[in-house]
């Protein structure tokens, strides 16, 4: 989302301060368990807003319920912890009441694909210039430890001691389906990638939806290591750039090649050729790619992240604001005795 | 007794004047009874009638033709003095079919009018209906004044060589020609309703031409044929002085919500979920966009209450509707605008229950819910709308509350309310309620604020809405520490903190009016009522009156808190009779609170309370 981006003029006539990191602190302990991913999120989020230009107190940050939805109280703005699975509906409300603010929904894998997906595929659906931040760690952790709906098939948890028999959602391919505008993934301790995303998605107009891999060090310790760990993430992941190839491993040797629907990975060392390779285009209309994007899981492939899509669409609360202002046009500002005294009416002496 | 010979050369027709008149038009859901009922009601009204009507319709869109859950019905009462209810018993019933002859004869007044389209008494659609022989034919009709026409041949002889249309589109005008017999019969002019079809089918003027035809075809066969010895006049009735329109109750609440929004100075944003009997609201709220009115239609009911939180957290009028299962899906959000001291209203317009129940049908059963439907101490203010009309006044009374003392509210009115209509005469601006919301104003960074500081008398705190500036600050379903709204888990602080909320509540009645009698301020019985049973109450008690009989009523429009001088009234009279379209709610209520002896007389059938019922119990409950 890109609202209200100002940098000369705080709205009173003042030149608008520049803010650093700590006027985004609020004065709240934070409570989430040492070593927890969260912080490192917390902390490049806080570390991206001042070169946002966005007035702190246009900023409402919305939440639901679990370990990442207590991030609004860590954050000197607006903040809303609501309830388990609603948040994109309560920011919902807040966006299309007032299209100034600047608009955030942070949720877990339990939160928005859990209790909360009805309304998360509808708030992705309307295109709402909110930023949709899922923090995903594949657990439940605020009730202590039971498979999420993004846990992977076979997983023994509390709830699971013989193994998760439900298939998992993959949160990015929801958000495609859903005909996100913006559909990004980063990694919590990725510093420097996650913030390049943040900063993205706030600067995307209309929704942007961002999945970012948040360890648990307590119920679902090193979910990701396999990947995203130093050692191996130059093998295991793919850092999607627009306008470039899609090469990956350390000595970039490798490729994805897309041939008969169906994505290969090949060995650029090893015969094939650089222009088999495939260009992302995060603009392209069409999201087929980017949901066979989204579908790449280790260790059949290297783990995407970076930016998978970028589109134009116009937003919601655009076009209900030019309802509103189309009807004042066409009708004059509402009436109300006029409106009272519409349709037949009699007078009795 | 059965009139359908053909008077000859009867000049002049006796005309008989008549104080009150129920009809009744019934049929298929395909054959327009809803719209012949309504111009009926439209017309009456012009005429300075006072009415009532309660439309009564099935829940299936097109159940089979010609069965009986297909059967839709709209009554009417009209009256020349003040009437309160739609009538007890028809005294008039058009029926159009079989089925609808089956499922509405049990209420026609013994005696009363029954005029049957014989066209439809088919071998088949009496089949459906489940009659073995026609009633036509089995003398079981011989208690009322049975006239038998064959509507659909007559429409058809009248309309096939006037216009071009199919025949299946001609049949479609016989609504039109029973709505122009019942006008000649009741002595209406046929202009409201011409200019009505003339507005409606101005792009399709060939169906336009059909219907008034068919209207005027009724009107002169009543006339000409001469099957009516008598027609009957009503005349104006003597109600206050002003302009009216009509209105249903449903029509009323939306636009007391635009109402609301102006005298608050603050933009409606009402989000709802499609659920009848409440969608009319919906409808009504999305064309008020020049009112700078926003509409949500959500994806669901929970969506639809927290998007209203959300835009309350905002600063506009957060605004959601439904009935009684969308108000159990609403009830954990309402918890936790409870929490945050939000201005928020809910509306429920009740429908039968319990679960999908009886979609179409009205009920009061939803008081207990809305009282105590929420985990946790989670006391909500609960009012309700008495008469259609009432619904506008209730309806700005609503949010004045919500934001006077930052608390939800929910809104109970009913199937009954929401589709029912009444002449309303229309306020004017200096009689609405002004309550100019005032927000917190910005205060430079740094300067500390306190977002649940109270006003000392109400115990409001402020709305401080994201966007100004130095307010910044975080609340959420989390207990909150009092003053600085910091989530606090501490012992003392949570019970002060639900006294708190409850004392909200209580506070509001500082701020409503007494509670005014109907009938002598104490006596031997008292009846209370609450919501949609207004009308029909009012009347019993005034028969009784009339009677000589010591009964006076109360009517609560406040339901949470209640009005202060409620305890008191209870003290005055012998005996308290507490009607309701549910099981005792209010007399559950009552007794809890004042240990009042209260007898309860419920009603729980989909229907409204008719006079005759009320006064039956008044009678019995005064002579124990």
């Amino acid at each position: 989302m890109s609202t209200n981006i100002n940098t000369t003029d705080a709205g009173n006539g003042q030149p608008l301060v520049k803010l650093n990191r700590k006027d985004f602190v609020s004065d709240q302990e934070v409570r989430w368990c040492p070593g927890c991913g969260d912080y490192a999120i917390l902390a490049q989020i806080q570390k991206v807003m001042p070169e946002l230009g966005i007035k702190r107190e246009n900023m409402v940050f919305v939440s639901g319920i679990g370990c990442s939805s207590r991030f609004p109280y860590y954050m000197n703005t607006y903040g809303f912890h609501s309830i388990h699975g609603r948040a994109p509906a309560v920011a919902t409300g807040i966006k299309a009441s007032n299209p100034e603010l600047s608009v955030w929904v942070i949720t877990g894998d339990g939160d928005a694909l859990s209790i909360g997906g009805n309304h998360l595929i509808h708030a992705i659906r309307r295109n709402l210039d909110i930023n949709i931040i899922l923090f995903n760690n594949r657990i439940y952790g605020l009730t202590k430890g039971q498979y999420s709906p993004t846990s992977e098939f076979g997983k023994k948890t509390k709830s699971t001691p013989f193994g998760v028999i439900d298939y998992p959602l993959n949160p990015l391919s929801v958000a495609i389906a859903a005909e996100a505008t913006f559909v990004a993934r980063s990694v919590d301790r990725h510093t420097e990638h996650l913030q390049m995303v943040v900063e993205r998605a706030t600067k995307h107009k209309g929704v942007s939806f961002v999945e970012v891999y948040q360890n648990c060090n307590i119920f679902n310790d090193g979910a990701f290591d396999m990947f995203v760990a130093r050692d191996v993430k130059a093998d295991r992941m793919i850092e999607l750039e627009h306008g470039k190839p899609l090469i990956f491993g350390k000595d970039r040797n490798k490729g994805i090649r897309l041939r008969d629907m169906h994505l290969d990975v090949v060995d650029l060392s090893g015969g094939a050729s650089e222009s088999e390779v495939i260009v992302h285009n995060e603009k392209s209309p069409d999201s087929y790619l980017a949901y066979m994007f989204a579908r790449m899981e280790y260790p059949d492939y290297p783990v995407p992240i970076g930016v998978f899509r970028d589109v134009e669409k116009p937003t919601y609360e655009d076009l209900l604001t030019d309802q509103v202002d189309g009807a004042i046009k066409k009708m004059g500002p509402g009436n109300l005795e006029k409106l009272m005294h519409s349709g037949e009416t009699w007078v009795v002496d | 007794m059965e009139s359908t010979t053909i008077l000859n050369n009867v000049e002049e027709r006796h005309v008989e004047e008549l104080d009150t008149v129920t009809i009744r038009f019934a049929g298929d859901s395909g054959d327009g009874m809803q719209l012949t009922g309504t111009q009926f009601t439209n017309t009456s009204a012009v005429m300075g009638n006072d009415i009532s009507t309660l439309p009564d319709f099935p829940a299936e869109i097109r159940a089979p033709a010609g069965s009986l859950p297909g059967v839709s019905g709209f009554q009417l009462n009209f009256s020349s003095h003040d009437i309160r209810t739609p009538g007890d018993q028809p005294n008039v019933l058009v029926a159009m079919n079989p089925a609808a002859l089956k499922v509405n004869l049990p209420d026609l007044e013994d005696g009363g009018i029954l005029i049957v389209n014989t066209d439809a008494f088919s071998e088949n659609n009496l089949k459906k209906a489940g009659y073995a022989i026609s009633p036509l034919e089995d003398g079981s009709l011989q208690g009322y004044r049975l006239f038998k026409i064959p509507i659909t041949t007559v429409n058809r002889a009248a309309l096939r060589d006037e216009v071009k249309i199919p025949s299946k589109e001609i049949d479609r005008c016989k609504n039109f020609w029973a709505l122009g017999l019942m006008y000649w019969l009741y002595d209406r002019p046929l202009e409201p309703t011409l200019q009505w079809i003339s507005d409606k089918f101005g792009k399709n003027p060939e169906v336009g031409k059909a219907n008034a035809t068919a209207l005027r075809a009724g009107f002169a066969y009543a006339e000409a044929a001469e099957v009516f010895t008598t027609h009957y006049r009503v005349k104006r009735a003597a109600i206050t002085p002003g302009k009216y329109r009509k209105i249903t109750g449903n029509e009323a609440t939306a636009l007391g919500f635009v109402a609301a929004s102006v005298q608050a100075g603050r933009p409606l944003f009402y989000a709802s979920y499609p659920i009848t009997p409440a969608s009319d609201i919906l409808h009504e709220l999305s064309l008020r966009k020049n009112f700078g009115v926003k509409t949500f239609q959500a994806e669901d009911e929970i969506a639809a209450v927290c998007a209203a939180i959300g835009a309350s957290f905002a600063g506009n009028l957060g605004l959601t509707g439904t009935s009684g299962p969308g108000l159990a899906l609403k009830s954990e959000a309402i918890g936790l605008a409870v929490m945050t001291e939000l201005p928020l209203v809910i509306v429920d317009v009740q429908r039968g229950g319990p679960s999908t129940g009886l979609p179409t049908k009205t009920e009061q059963a939803d008081l207990l819910q809305a009282m105590f439907g929420r985990n946790g101490e989670c006391p909500v203010a609960i009012i309700a709308p008495a008469t259609p009309g009432d619904c506008f006044h209730m309806a700005i009374e609503a949010f004045r509350i919500a934001v006077t003392h930052m608390i939800p509210v929910i809104y109970l009115s009913d199937g009954y309310l929401a589709n029912g209509a009444e002449p309303w005469r229309l306020p004017t601006m200096d009689e609405l309620p002004k309550f100019p919301v005032k927000l917190k104003d910005p205060v430079p960074a740094g300067t500390p604020f306190f977002p649940y500081e109270r006003n000392p008398e109400t115990l409001a705190r402020s709305w401080a809405i994201p966007g100004t500036m130095g307010l910044e600050h975080r609340i959420g379903g989390i207990e909150k520490e009092d003053i600085t709204g910091n989530v606090s888990y501490e012992p003392e602080n949570h019970m002060h903190m639900v006294v708190t909320r409850a004392e909200k509540v209580d506070r509001i009645a500082n701020d409503i009016a007494d509670l005014e009698v109907f009938g002598d301020p104490s006596g031997r019985l008292l009846v209370i009522g609450w919501g949609s049973t207004y009308g029909a109450i009012t009347s019993a008690v005034e028969e009784m009156r009339k009677d000589g009989m010591s009964v006076s009523s109360v009517h609560l429009r406040h339901l949470n808190p209640f009005p202060k001088n409620l305890g008191d009234l209870l003290g005055k009279f012998d005996r308290i009779l507490v009607p309701e379209l549910n099981l005792g709610q209010l007399a559950m209520l009552l007794r809890a609170k004042y240990l009042a002896p209260v007898i309860s007389f419920p009603k729980v059938k989909g229907k409204p309370f008719k006079i005759s019922e009320l006064t039956a119990k008044i009678k019995e409950v005064y002579e124990d």
